[in-house]
C-alpha cells in the first residue's frame, strides 16, 4: 500500500466523524496552546525583570536596616548618615555612596494635593549612583545640599498628577506645609519597581531640618537605605565584606552577635529573582504539559473506540488483501493526524493568547515584546505528533492483530 | 485450479479439541462453477475460510493455482487474497461512508495498482452499476449493494470468486438477478465457488459438494 493511500484513507476516516475528531484534538490543542503561551510570556517576563534591574544602576549594593526591607519608610532606622560617610571613606572597593532617608508627607501644588507621598531626602550623588535620569530641569545640586535649599525633584507620576501637562520646573509647591520650589522632574522608570515615579526628592540636609526632625538622633541622622556604587563588578564581593566590617565596627557589634543591617547585592538579587521566575515558568509549563498528556490519553481512548467500532471494516480490509502493517499504519496515521492538527491549532490559539496578554501588559505600561520562536513551534508540532503516535500505537497494534474471520462475523 | 488433499481443521476450546474438517479432498478446475452446501455446523464455513486463505488447515495440502497455500505466512496469504481471490459476502460488507467507486477501488489500493479509477469504473459498468458509481451503500438497494461487492471481488482479476451465501439477504427476484451475474461470469471463464444452503441457488451450479460432519458426502 502506498503512503499517500494510507494518508487519504486515514483522513477520510477522520473527516467521516468530524465532531469526534475535533473534540479529540481539543486536548492536544489546549495543551500546546498552554505550553506555547507560558513559554513566550515567560521569556518576555524575564526580559522585563532584566530591564528593571538594569535601570537601578550598575555595580550596586544596597545597605538597609536589618528589620526593614528596602521600602521601610519613616521608621526608626539603625543606619545613619555617619555610616554612609564611613563606607565612602574607608571601603577601598567603593566608588560612591548615596544615602536616602524617607518619610510621608502631604504635597500640595495649585489646586491639586497628594496625601501620604513618599518624600525622599537624597544627596546629589544619588543622580548617578541610583541612576536617576532627569527629564526636565536639574537634579539636586551640591549647592542645594550645602545651602539646605528648599528645592524638590518630582517623580514623573507626581509631576503628572500635580501639574498635568504644564512644565513644573520653577513652580512652587508645599511639602508637609512648607514651601518648596520644583527644580526638576525625573524620567519615568516604568512599572518595574513602581516607587520611584511616585516620590518627591529633596536635599537630605533640607530633609532633616524641615520635615523629619525626629530622625536626627544622638548617634547621627538616621537614613533608610544607603546605595553603594562599587568600582567594578568583580569587586562586588570584596565591597560587601568591607561594608560589613565597617558597619559592625561603627555599630559596636561584638563577635558572635548578628548584624543589625543588611547588605544586598543587586546583581545577586536579580539573579535570584530570575531564577525563581525560571522555576515558576518551568512549573507552569509542567502543568501545561500535563494537559498534553491528558490530550494523548484522549486520543488513545478515541482510537480504541474507533478500532472497536470498525472491527468489521478491519476484517473486510484484511480479507481483500490488507496486511497487518497496512492496518497498523492506517490507525497510526489517524492518531498522528489528530495530534498534528491539534498541535497546529494549539500554536494558533497560543499565539492569540500571547498577543492579547502583551496588549494588556502594554496598556498597563510594561514594555512587553512576546515572541514565538521557530524552535517553540517545531517543538510543539513535534511533541503533538509524537503524542499522537504514542497514543495511537496500542490501538493500532490491536487493530492489526484482529483475526479476519472473527472480525467479519462481528456484529 | 483448486486442489485440496486430506484437509483437516481442529479447533481447540480449552482442553477439548473440536474437529471441524476431517479429511477433505477435492479438485475444482478453473472455469468451474461449484456450490458447497451442508447444514449449519457441517464445516462448510471452515472450508470456505480455508479455500479463501483466511485460515490455515491443521493438516493436509491446499494448492491454489499450483501454489501450496498451507505453507504461506500471513503477509503472503494477504497477497494471495488480494490478487487471486474475490470475496462476496452475505451481508455485502461495504464501507458505509464511502462511495460505490471507492469501495470497488479498495483491493486496488492494497495491491498498489495504478489506473484504479478507470479499472473500478469498468467493472462497475460490467455489473450494470455504471450510473450509480458515486452513491453510498445506504443509497443503494440490496441487489445494487451486492453488485458493488461483486465488482469489488472482480476488480483485481482474481482466479477465484468465493461467494458466501451471496443471496441470503436478498429477495427471490433480486437473488435471481445476482445469480445471473454469476452465471455470466462463469460463462466468461471465471472460477466460482458458492457456499449456500439453498437448493435453488445450488441449482445454478454445475456441481454441488455436500459437506456433513466435516466430510464430503457425495459429488466428488
Amino acid at each position: 500500500m502506498k503512503l499517500w493511500d494510507c494518508f487519504s484513507t486515514a483522513l477520510r476516516a477522520l473527516l467521516g466523524n468530524k465532531l469526534r475528531s475535533v473534540l479529540t484534538m481539543l486536548g492536544i490543542l489546549i495543551g500546546v496552546a498552554a505550553v506555547i503561551s507560558v513559554l513566550s510570556l515567560g521569556s518576555a517576563q524575564a526580559a522585563i525583570v532584566e530591564e528593571s534591574f538594569a535601570t537601578l544602576g550598575s555595580n550596586l549594593i544596597y545597605v538597609t536596616p536589618r528589620e526593614l526591607g528596602m521600602s521601610g519608610v519613616g521608621a526608626q532606622s539603625t543606619l545613619t548618615l555617619k555610616d554612609a560617610q564611613a563606607i565612602a571613606q574607608s571601603a577601598p572597593s567603593v566608588e560612591d555612596v548615596s544615602p536616602m532617608a524617607q518619610t510621608y508627607a502631604q504635597v500640595v501644588a495649585g489646586g491639586e494635593s497628594l496625601s501620604n507621598t513618599i518624600i525622599a531626602g537624597v544627596a546629589p550623588q544619588a543622580e548617578w549612583v541610583d541612576n536617576y535620569a532627569v527629564a526636565q530641569g536639574s537634579f539636586i545640586t551640591d549647592f542645594d545640599y550645602r545651602a539646605r535649599s528648599r528645592v524638590a525633584v518630582l517623580g514623573s507620576e507626581v509631576a503628572k498628577t500635580l501639574f498635568g501637562e504644564m512644565d513644573p520646573t520653577g513652580q512652587s509647591l508645599r511639602i508637609g506645609g512648607r514651601q518648596f520650589q520644583v527644580s526638576g522632574v525625573l524620567e519615568s522608570r516604568g512599572m518595574g519597581f513602581g516607587l520611584e515615579d511616585m516620590r518627591v526628592y529633596i536635599p537630605l540636609s533640607t530633609f532633616y531640618t524641615t520635615l523629619a526632625t525626629s530622625q536626627v538622633g544622638s548617634r547621627g541622622n538616621s537614613v533608610n537605605i544607603i546605595s553603594v556604587q562599587v568600582k567594578s563588578s568583580d569587586m562586588l564581593e570584596s565591597a560587601e565584606q568591607e561594608i560589613t566590617a565597617i558597619l559592625r565596627d561603627t555599630h559596636n557589634i561584638r563577635e558572635g552577635e548578628d548584624d543589625d543591617f543588611r547588605v544586598l547585592n543587586v546583581a545577586s538579587v536579580a539573579d535570584q529573582v530570575t531564577q525563581v521566575l525560571g522555576i515558576l515558568q518551568l512549573a507552569l509549563a509542567g502543568i501545561a504539559g500535563i494537559s498534553l498528556l491528558v490530550g494523548g490519553i484522549g486520543i488513545m481512548n478515541i482510537m480504541l473506540v474507533s478500532v472497536t467500532e470498525r472491527i468489521r471494516e478491519i476484517g473486510l480490509r484484511k480479507a481483500i488483501g490488507a496486511k497487518r502493517r497496512d492496518i497498523m499504519i492506517q490507525f497510526l496515521i489517524e492518531a498522528a493526524t489528530l495530534g498534528l492538527c491539534g498541535g497546529a491549532l494549539g500554536i494558533g490559539l497560543g499565539w492569540i493568547i500571547v498577543i492579547i496578554m502583551s496588549n494588556i501588559a502594554t496598556n498597563l505600561g510594561f514594555s512587553f515584546t512576546a515572541t514565538l520562536s521557530g524552535d517553540a513551534i517545531a517543538l510543539a508540532v513535534g511533541v503533538a505528533i509524537f503524542i499522537g503516535l504514542v497514543s495511537g500505537l496500542y490501538p493500532a497494534i490491536r487493530a492489526a492483530r484482529l483475526d479476519p474471520i472473527e472480525s467479519l462475523r462481528h456484529e | 485450479m483448486i486442489e485440496l488433499e486430506n484437509i483437516t481443521k481442529v479447533y481447540k476450546a480449552g482442553q477439548t479439541e473440536v474437529p471441524a474438517l476431517r479429511g477433505i479432498s477435492c479438485r475444482i478446475e478453473s472455469g468451474e462453477m461449484v456450490s458447497i452446501t451442508g447444514p449449519s455446523g457441517s464445516g462448510k464455513s471452515t472450508l470456505m475460510n480455508i479455500i479463501g486463505c483466511l485460515d490455515k488447515p491443521t493438516s493436509g495440502r491446499y494448492l491454489l493455482d499450483g501454489i501450496e497455500v498451507s505453507k504461506l505466512n500471513d503477509n503472503q496469504l494477504a497477497e494471495i487474497r488480494n490478487k487471486k481471490i474475490g470475496f462476496v459476502f452475505q451481508s455485502f460488507n461495504l464501507l458505509s461512508r464511502t462511495t460505490a467507486l471507492a469501495n470497488v477501488e479498495l483491493p486496488l489500493i492494497y495491491s498498489g495498482a495504478s489506473n484504479r479509477r478507470q479499472r473500478a469504473l469498468q467493472v462497475l459498468e460490467s455489473v450494470g452499476l455504471g450510473h450509480r458509481v458515486n452513491h453510498r451503500p445506504s443509497e443503494l438497494a440490496g441487489g445494487e449493494q451486492q453488485r458493488v461487492a461483486i465488482a469489488r471481488a472482480l476488480v483485481n482479476n482474481p482466479s477465484l470468486i468465493l461467494a458466501d451465501e451471496p443471496t441470503g439477504n436478498l429477495d427471490t427476484k433480486t437473488s435471481q438477478e445476482i445469480m445471473l451475474i454469476f452465471k455470466q461470469l462463469h460463462e466468461q471463464g471465471m472460477t466460482i465457488v458458492l457456499i449456500t444452503h439453498e437448493p435453488d441457488i445450488a441449482a445454478y451450479t454445475q456441481r454441488t459438494i455436500k459437506i456433513r460432519d466435516g466430510q464430503i458426502e457425495g459429488g466428488v
